[in-house]
């Protein structure tokens, strides 16, 4: 696509731009790309002090890499339902807009029902908190916020699709939903990176 | 009349630079695949250190396929790519730093 065709369609839903390119698309690139080094600051806190926890229980004791993987997988498949939300809508299939947004968002929240799950049988039958060692601090601390954030992406798609039965949500303003779906891809994302650097590596024998 | 008519040819011709559902559909296998493999590879104990950097190329060709397709950065403006991989090109000079400073690799 060439230069000329990428500013033009950026200014479809919104104002001129010196850019071409619409600001709150921008803006939320930018607070993408600042969550990055959120997030990459947190993982190395964890990696740093990996290792490191005086007393137990230690990753080892607690991970269950077999229903991460299903609750991975079920953030992994809440990703493609959001594309195809914010294709429906771009096709004028409000319809389709709905059932793959809820779907998205119901999605989010059964990983999040993993995720307490998870925390419930950690402190519950390993005794493992965030008190306990540095392995509970750095990993509460780091999954905590990732569910936070999911929680806040779960928010923001059920508006949506509680905005469109009042007729918010059209093809003309799909960047609305555009924005929810970087956020939502981009939680996906970190989670890609959690799976692999504290599950799969915190359960590896050589560190 | 003109300026919406040229919006609306614009609106097309992007719609038709994203990928299609089919497309969303096989980059969603791809990543349950990917991800199989790596919960796999994670069990051959023979590997041993040789499983860091097998994890490592995998997990960053989830991260690619997502940004690329799902989040659109193969369509869309450099600018937005620009910003974004400069955040994690920034996250992962934290990361080293923070590693190296705390003698993690020692």
């Amino acid at each position: 696509m060439d230069n000329t065709s990428v500013m033009e369609h950026q200014t479809e839903n919104s104002h001129e731009t010196t850019t071409g390119l619409d600001n709150r698309k921008l803006l939320m690139w930018l607070f993408l790309g600042s969550d990055c080094m959120f997030f990459g600051s947190l993982i190395a806190t964890y990696l740093v002090h990996q290792g490191k926890s005086l007393v137990g229980p230690y990753p080892l004791d607690v991970f269950d890499i077999p229903t991460t993987s299903v609750s991975t997988f079920v953030l992994l498949m809440s990703s493609m339902s959001m594309v195809l939300a914010y294709a429906a809508l771009n096709r004028g299939n409000i319809k389709g807009f709905r059932i793959w947004i809820l779907s998205t968002a119901i999605m989010g929240a059964t990983f999040l029902a993993f995720q307490v799950f998870e925390f419930r049988t950690f402190v519950h039958h390993d005794h493992l908190t965030p008190q306990v060692n540095l392995f509970g601090t750095t990993f509460f601390t780091l999954t905590g916020i990732h569910g936070a954030h999911v929680t806040l992406g779960v928010i923001w798609l059920l508006s949506l699709f509680f905005h469109s039965y009042r007729g918010g949500v059209t093809p003309e303003n799909s960047l609305d939903v555009d924005l929810a779906a970087l956020y939502w891809h981009f939680v996906d994302m970190v989670w890609i990176i959690i799976f692999t650097v504290v599950y799969l590596f915190g359960v590896f024998r050589g560190f | 009349m003109g300026t919406d008519s040229k919006i609306n040819e614009t609106i097309n011709s992007e719609h038709h630079d994203h990928p299609s559902p089919a497309i969303y559909f096989k980059v969603a296998m791809t990543l349950v695949i990917i991800t199989a493999i790596e919960v796999g590879v994670f069990y051959i104990e023979d590997l041993k250190w040789g499983i860091i950097p097998v994890l490592v190329i995998l997990s960053g060709l989830k991260f690619g396929l997502v940004g690329m397709f799902y989040m659109h950065l193969k369509y869309d403006s450099k600018l937005f790519s620009s910003l974004f991989f400069g955040g994690v090109v920034l996250a992962t000079c934290v990361c080293l730093a923070l590693m190296t400073l705390f003698k993690y690799f020692v």
